[in-house]
């Protein structure tokens, strides 16, 4: 190996790569939130027996869930913002991070509704039977009954979705957004420390989801017991 | 043939067998029986190494089976085993099943081995199913075809491991037939099983297992007329009122 | 939406730099993404066949690196990786091995850097699968097996893996359809596949919904041709009276 390291830039970049971090964290949540609640929606859609929503719901999942995430990012960068210009008039701001929020909710959300309507689906079907017995109307028996067995039943699921989100969010980088990622290879690039900056950026990446997949997986078996 | 001397395994620090010795001579048939966790289908598999154990000794035609320098494909080629759920190879067809293990193990070429199988699905009466597939089969047919796939290899003997507690109840006297023939040709056989009145009729030792041991190992006739435990009398009694 | 000109035509155009198409471009970029994800899926498979098997052996210590090497490509960030691969791991090998990299032609070298990363990234999805398509038969077909002789790896060969690989044909279709979309990442370190192309037709060609639609739908083509090819095998490994289900 003829390559000496020296790790000298991270210390001082710690701030920028940190405020980056914040960048990562923000868009994971908000996708994992968005996510979630229109991922539901779509799932209860598909599931409702109403021909037109479920073919919507389907439809949406099928396209988001064909295409890459790189271009949906590309989508709500290039393409929507051009429209809305062509709409609105020129002059709008700083778009990125709006577009990387709008791009990773709406496209997390096709991967959520598959989790959720397998867990819709894995909820015996005597349970809305019974809670329609006792009078609760559809909505309400889906709501009190069904979706808190559903969430139940998927949090690891809904939570393994989310570490892979979390890691798939170093994908702003297409759009020039300074991520976590984005930081440190900008700072690898300024100071010519590229090898550094990235094996640290991996490193980091790694000691999170590996300890977030390890709580998950005890989680689950904690959940899977009883 | 078979001998098992002192026999002790566990699972962690959880013991399943404890101290158990047997012998089953050359033609004999021993039932093997007792409540479910009593060890005793793990003692059976503990005879083809299917299930290592710490201590004690068994050896199976004078080969050691817990002796690290065995060769264990060997040895298990010689020993037939048939399993509780069938275990037929399900991407293969009956024939296929029947004349892998001659091919691949004893080195039998194709001809040979299928004609020893169409031999053997004619003794289990299967001819007529050889290129259907497990699946395609009732449960008593697939493990009358374990049977046949077992005997292929020409075994010294037969362990069976509850051969019929995942049948159906019509088509339980179908695979008793076949294994009381193969009884009756004198074929050395060791049998987990609950069906005493296969017992009655073939058996020449009942050992009866509970909790991890071998509490009684007697001559049929002695052990049905007068059980000498309290547990296998229990046992008997809750097997009649079944 | 007002002043657009829409004009499908555009791809029958000569590019700004002459000698080819719009369509011949976005051609290219289909080709590069089959090619690498071709390419990444052959490394997929085999490594990803070995790894689970090697993640159901007796041996602790197989086991522990099978399972060391899912967990370090599943946690971190695919485009991390490429990055790695591609800018990290030339500088860290034998500084002869390493120029010699680094003086090859670039579109080699990504295509290297890109195939290996898509390839290792997915074996770890990959392994994972075939460990639990394994281990679903596992418990009496491997003692079967063993007791009527075979040796562990005939058991494997013969017994385990021709019914685990049917048995997980859906999720590897799956993970199929993921590396073709995760070969978009590539196009970060340079490889001009799809979703470089649908940018850079965008940039000259001033026509960024046509674009923009057709390289989507290129994507929603090839996704459907996979599936059909996937399903069209999973009818051919088909057994007869095999319910899946059952199991």
């Amino acid at each position: 190996m003829s390559y000496s390291f020296d790790w000298s830039s991270i210390p001082g970049a710690l701030p920028y790569l940190w405020h980056g971090a914040r960048i990562t964290l923000e868009i994971t949540a908000l996708a994992i939130l968005v996510g979630i609640v229109w991922g539901t929606v779509l799932a209860v859609m598909r599931l409702s027996g109403h021909a037109l929503l479920a073919a919507f719901a389907a439809l949406y999942v099928n396209l988001f869930r064909s295409v890459p995430l790189l271009m949906v990012i590309l989508w709500f960068f290039l393409i929507v913002p051009a429209a809305l210009r062509a709409l609105f008039g020129e002059g709008m701001p700083d778009i990125r991070l709006t577009s990387a929020f709008v791009a990773f909710s709406l496209f997390e959300a096709a991967y959520y509704a598959e989790i959720m309507r397998a867990g819709i689906q894995s909820v015996p079907k005597g349970q809305l039977s019974s809670a329609l017995a006792l009078g609760l109307t559809r909505g309400q028996a889906m709501r009190l009954v069904v979706l808190p067995q559903a969430f139940r039943n998927m949090t690891p699921l809904l939570l393994t979705q989310a570490i892979i989100l979390f890691q798939d969010t170093s994908l702003v980088y297409v759009i020039g957004l300074a991520d976590f990622f984005g930081a440190a290879y900008k700072v690898g690039d300024r100071d010519g420390r590229i090898v550094e900056l990235l094996m640290f950026a991996g490193a980091a990446y790694f000691v999170v989801c590996f300890a977030a997949s390890l709580a998950v997986r005890r989680l689950h078996s904690r959940v899977a017991s009883p | 043939m078979i001998s098992i001397r002192n026999v002790s395994k566990w699972y962690g620090s959880f013991r399943v067998l404890t101290g158990c010795s047997t012998e089953v001579r050359k033609g004999e048939v021993v039932v093997v029986c007792g409540p479910s966790g009593s060890g005793k289908s793990t003692l059976i598999k503990c005879v083809n190494a299917l299930e290592p154990f710490q201590e004690g000794e068994i050896l199976v035609d004078g080969v050691s089976v817990g002796d690290t320098k065995t060769d264990l494909p060997k040895l298990r080629a010689r020993v037939g085993m048939v399993f509780q759920h069938f275990e037929l190879f399900p991407h293969m067809t009956v024939a296929q099943n029947l004349t892998l293990a001659q091919v691949k193990v004893l080195g039998r070429s194709p001809q040979a081995a299928l004609e020893k199988g169409v031999k053997l699905l004619e003794r289990v009466g299967l001819l007529a199913h050889r290129d259907k597939y497990p699946g395609q089969l009732s449960g008593g047919q697939q493990q009358r075809v374990a049977i046949a796939r077992a005997l292929s290899m020409d075994p010294i003997a037969m362990l069976f491991d509850e051969p019929t507690s995942a049948l159906d109840p019509e088509m339980i006297n179908e695979v008793l037939d076949v294994m009381v023939e193969l009884a009756e040709e004198g074929m050395t056989m060791m049998v987990v099983t609950h069906e005493m009145g296969f017992a009655r009729k073939v058996a020449d030792r009942v050992i009866f297992m509970d909790g991890g041991t071998i509490v009684e190992d007697a001559h049929k006739d002695a052990f049905f007329a007068a059980p000498q435990s309290d547990r296998a009398r229990l046992f008997l009694s809750k097997i009649l009122h079944h | 939406m007002g002043g657009y000109h829409w004009n499908w035509g555009v791809f029958f155009q000569q590019v700004p730099s002459g000698g080819a198409t719009y369509l011949d471009w976005f051609v290219q970029g289909v080709e590069w993404t089959l090619l690498v994800s071709a390419a990444g899926w052959a490394i997929a498979l085999a490594l990803g066949a070995l790894l689970g098997v090697l993640r159901t052996v007796p041996s602790r210590a197989l086991r522990g690196f099978a399972a060391a090497y899912v967990e370090l490509f599943r946690n971190i960030p695919l485009l991390v990786q490429l990055f790695l691969w591609y800018f990290v791991v030339p500088e860290l090998l034998p500084k002869a091995l390493g120029d010699a990299i680094k003086g090859s032609p670039p579109l080699a070298q990504q295509f290297v850097a890109a195939t290996l990363c898509l390839g290792l990234f997915t074996a770890a999805r990959v392994c994972e699968q075939v460990r639990a398509g394994i281990e679903s038969i596992a418990r009496g077909q491997r003692a079967a097996g063993l007791a009527l002789g075979l040796t562990l790896p005939q058991t494997y060969r013969f017994v385990l893996l021709p019914m685990a690989f049917r048995i997980i044909l859906p999720p590897l279709t799956s993970e199929a359809l993921n590396i073709i979309k995760n070969s978009s990442v590539v196009s970060t370190i340079g490889l001009i596949e799809l979703s470089r192309q649908a940018q850079q037709l965008v940039d000259y060609s001033a026509q960024p919904y046509e674009a923009f639609i057709a390289v989507t739908i290129a994507y929603l083509v090839i996704n459907a041709v996979v599936m059909y090819a996937m399903r069209w095998l999973e009818h051919r490994t088909r057994i007869p009276g095999y319910l899946v289900a059952a199991k």
